[in-house]
């Protein structure tokens, strides 16, 4: 479905160089990261932080600044995924729900909204229409949420209308960058859930979340990332009791951080001492 | 001792949100709040620091009202770092908007030297939380409301900043009010734990 091949990702930054004179240079934010994603699968990138995540899904997506020089291989449904098919397909087959609420257009309705979403995946007005209010509903967005500008939405209602624009694109690549962020257990299970479905309808999801727990339960594979590299992927099954069926020490460290676990940070390495909070 | 009686607040008229919720945080006491969203966590976490004021009830801080101007002894830690420091101040500024932390200090909660010549924009959510926690830290502050502060973090940073604070605020003997979806983690960190529905709380 999609292989990620010896991804690298490198996005200008300027500092001070020899004769105090602002000079360009490269950071490297992704770093020889190789991928295969089936059909059918919830992948999940977990990682802190500036770990590269939302840097992988603009690049899967097309989506990076013009000055970002990117090396490797992406392939999608066994062919080259470049910038003229990136574009084609964005909004169509491949669906981005975005970590930022400011993608919502600030002067339009949320109904209308979802109605363009599913517009744009090429459907006639009146069936968008309706499937803008299906995908709404689902989501539990009554009435006045419906009517409301962006403004006047709250975070977690704002986060579940962007994921009702990737449900009505009937896109087969989602990608959700930390679609969970502000909502409340029900809601959440509610969105994860209806991430699996996507998956169990054959379609791809890559779920980009630093909360690692409520991942699992939905996830097949799980990547860990660290500053830009692939650390591990592994099955979700492989993250239980202590961790040790994981390979790699931050991985484990990550698992074991979880307040349901030992809510201790692990040092980095084989050995597991840490430090209890409680 | 920080008291919260018989609060009543409601934004709209008809829609109650707390309902005679009462509270008390005693020094050195970690204190839990959960429930959905909506339910007013926030609401109350915010009657309790005083930025607002209830329609019923009082809040106290050992019998006597909030004070009304300096460093506020009940500091309100929000979700989002973001919203919370101003866009065109560099780190330096921010940390020492109330006071100035020592060196030490600043090790506790893992900040670094080159944060402080930079712009919040520049920080990642993490780091930023972490320098709003110690900016909050102030001699004068008392008792801490930490809304849902971990949420955005992954469990390591999070482990991290509870951490620091942990030790902060037992050696200080700060209250300190926990507010989070994630049940798990209240059980970890507070030994009591409310529950808030319905604009009551009950123990859990």
């Amino acid at each position: 479905m999609l292989t990620i091949d010896h991804l690298t990702l490198q996005l200008p930054y300027y500092a001070h160089g020899h004769a105090s004179w602002w000079k360009r240079r490269w950071a490297t934010c992704l770093d020889d990261l190789t991928l295969q994603i089936s059909a059918g699968e919830v992948h999940a990138v977990v990682g802190a932080s500036g770990a590269g995540k939302s840097l992988l899904a603009y690049a899967i997506m097309g989506l990076l600044p013009p000055a970002a020089r990117l090396s490797g291989q992406l392939n999608y449904q066994e062919k080259p995924l470049d910038a003229v098919r990136q574009r084609q397909l964005r909004g169509r087959e491949l669906a981005l729900i975005p970590q930022s609420l400011s993608a919502l257009d600030p002067l339009v309705r949320t109904h209308r909204q979802v109605t363009w979403a599913a517009q744009r995946a090429g459907q006639p007005s009146t069936g968008a229409r309706h499937a803008a209010q299906r995908a709404l509903d689902h989501y539990q967005l009554d009435t006045q949420a419906q009517q409301a500008y962006a403004h006047e939405l709250s975070g977690g209602m704002a986060r579940r209308v962007l994921t009702a624009m990737a449900h009505v694109s009937q896109a087969q690549l989602v990608i959700a960058d930390e679609p969970t962020v502000g909502l409340d257990p029900h809601q959440r299970q509610r969105v994860l859930d209806a991430l699996r479905g996507l998956a169990d309808q054959g379609k791809t999801v890559i779920l980009i979340t630093h909360d690692l727990r409520h991942a699992l339960p939905v996830a097949d594979r799980v990547t860990i990332m660290r500053d830009g590299k692939q650390v591990e992927t592994a099955l979700a099954c492989a993250f239980q009791d202590d961790g040790t069926s994981l390979n790699h020490g931050y991985s484990q460290a990550l698992w074991l951080a979880l307040p349901d676990n030992a809510f201790t940070t692990a040092t980095i390495s084989k050995d597991k001492q840490g430090v209890s909070v409680a | 001792m920080l008291k919260a009686h018989q609060l009543s607040f409601q934004f709209s008229p008809g829609v109650p949100l707390l309902q005679a919720a009462s509270l008390t945080l005693s020094a050195g006491q970690w204190v839990g709040i959960s429930g959905d969203s909506g339910a007013g966590k926030s609401t109350l976490g915010k009657l309790l620091a005083g930025y607002l004021a209830p329609q019923a009830g009082s809040v106290t801080l050992d019998g006597a009202a909030l004070p009304k101007s300096g460093v506020q002894p009940v500091q309100w830690l929000p979700q989002s770092p973001e919203l919370a420091v101003n866009p065109r101040w560099r780190v330096a500024k921010i940390l020492r908007e109330a006071w100035t932390p020592s060196n030490a200090q600043c090790q506790a909660f893992g900040l670094q030297e080159k944060w402080l010549s930079r712009l919040p924009q520049s920080l990642s959510g993490g780091e930023l939380q972490r320098v709003c926690v110690l900016r909050a830290l102030a001699p004068e502050v008392r008792f801490l409301v930490a809304d849902e502060i971990s949420t955005m973090l992954d469990p390591i940073t999070q482990v991290e900043l509870w951490q620091a604070l942990k030790q902060e605020a037992a050696q200080r003997q700060l209250g300190v009010l926990v507010i989070s979806h994630d049940s798990a983690l209240l059980e970890r960190l507070c030994p009591q734990r409310f529950h808030l529905s319905g604009g009551q709380l009950t123990p859990w």
